[in-house]
């Protein structure tokens, strides 16, 4: 609510500290895990290419981060599918 | 684009103590110097607790860091990180990984030649501490500027830094007094610019007040020189336009004395010379 009303007052700091949480959020998780961006993206290229084999996907909204749950990290992949191959062998 | 001018500049930014501003003023002073068309670097040395990545609000876009530059894991050009906002301003991210002692003086002395014929200003942000980092981050540098605070803690570690910058022949080394708060000073409760320049005897660089903007700026990892309101952002500005040597005024904090012992100060430092 006050962030509302700071919003409204045009006030310069509405949301800074929001923009402040999620960049912690995410530096933090990447900083424990030591990954870097350079490691999820070769990751991101690797899982593209392997489900590529097997099923059309939305390589473009194709998202690959990490997460964190109560004390654990999770790799969350959000893969849209478009289709599936029809299998060759059967 | 090319750079400006044909020298460069390898400045170091120091204090001893840690939470003083270094960053801040690493990522400012920077910022505002490629927005005036100049082509900076900055290096962050912080090994092991990397903050400019995140000051300068480029933590999502570094790929490769300083240790993978000098094991030749990647290219010096690989490893810089270009500023969407500042077309002229790279940064070279530190290690979180690894430690201080993982680099060598002359391995950062090898990457600022090899940044020289690049840029007008290269930035090298220090570790808090006087120890490897310190000496790592000094070694190529030509300038020194040391941030402090008016407080008694800080300026004591800044008398001992500018003692090890003058006994590594440092002839150029200018002060920066950051979160200055003039109501105090005013009201006696606070450190003057003279009592800190009484005792530290080194030229004026800059004074920057306390500002609450600093943080909100921070924390969107947005340069506080982009905010045109901001008493904090102009004193970054003014301190930019010095080291192009520009002759700005001290805004005036305090008595009417302050002028005439800044500008005593800087005659008898050139007199020396």
């Amino acid at each position: 609510m006050l962030d509302i009303i700071n919003r409204l007052l045009g006030r310069e700091n509405a949301g800074s500290r929001d923009i402040a949480r999620e960049r912690l959020r995410l530096v933090l998780i990447h900083d424990r895990a030591s990954v870097s961006p350079n490691f999820l993206n070769t990751l991101k290229e690797e899982l593209i290419r392997v489900i590529r084999e097997y099923m059309e996907i939305d390589e473009e909204s194709l998202v690959v981060d990490l997460e964190n749950e109560e004390n654990s990290i999770a790799l969350v992949a959000n893969i849209p599918i478009r289709g599936f191959k029809r299998a060759a062998n059967e | 684009m090319g750079k400006k001018t044909e020298e460069s500049s390898v400045i170091v930014v120091t204090s001893g103590k840690g939470g003083v501003g270094k960053t801040t003023t690493v990522a400012n002073v920077a910022s505002a110097l490629a927005r005036k068309g100049y082509k900076i670097a900055v290096m962050d040395l912080d090994i092991g607790l990397k903050k400019l990545d995140l000051i300068l609000g480029l933590e999502n876009r570094v790929i490769y860091d300083i240790i993978q530059v000098i094991e030749g894991e990647c290219t010096l050009k690989q490893a810089l990180v270009k500023d969407k906002r500042f077309p002229e301003l790279y940064m070279l991210p530190a290690a979180q990984t690894r430690n201080k002692d993982d680099i060598k003086p002359e391995q950062v002395q090898e990457i600022c030649r090899q940044l020289r014929p690049e840029f007008d200003f290269i930035f090298i942000d220090c570790p808090a501490g006087i120890e490897q980092g310190f000496r790592n981050a000094i070694a190529a540098a030509d300038k020194a500027i040391v941030v402090t605070n008016p407080e008694v803690s800080a300026v004591r570690d800044a008398d001992r830094i500018i003692g090890m910058l003058e006994s590594a022949q440092f002839q150029d080394i200018q002060l920066v007094i950051n979160r200055l708060q003039a109501s105090m000073v005013k009201s006696g409760d606070m450190l003057s610019i003279d009592d800190l320049l009484e005792h530290l005897c080194i030229t004026l660089l800059g004074i920057v007040p306390e500002d609450k903007k600093v943080l909100i700026s921070t924390n969107k990892g947005e340069p506080i020189v982009l905010n045109e309101r901001s008493e904090a952002g102009l004193a970054f500005n003014n301190i930019a336009n010095r080291l192009l040597g520009q002759q700005v005024d001290f805004p005036s904090f305090e008595e009417d004395s302050l002028w005439g012992k800044i500008r005593n100060l800087g005659r008898n430092l050139f007199s020396k010379e």
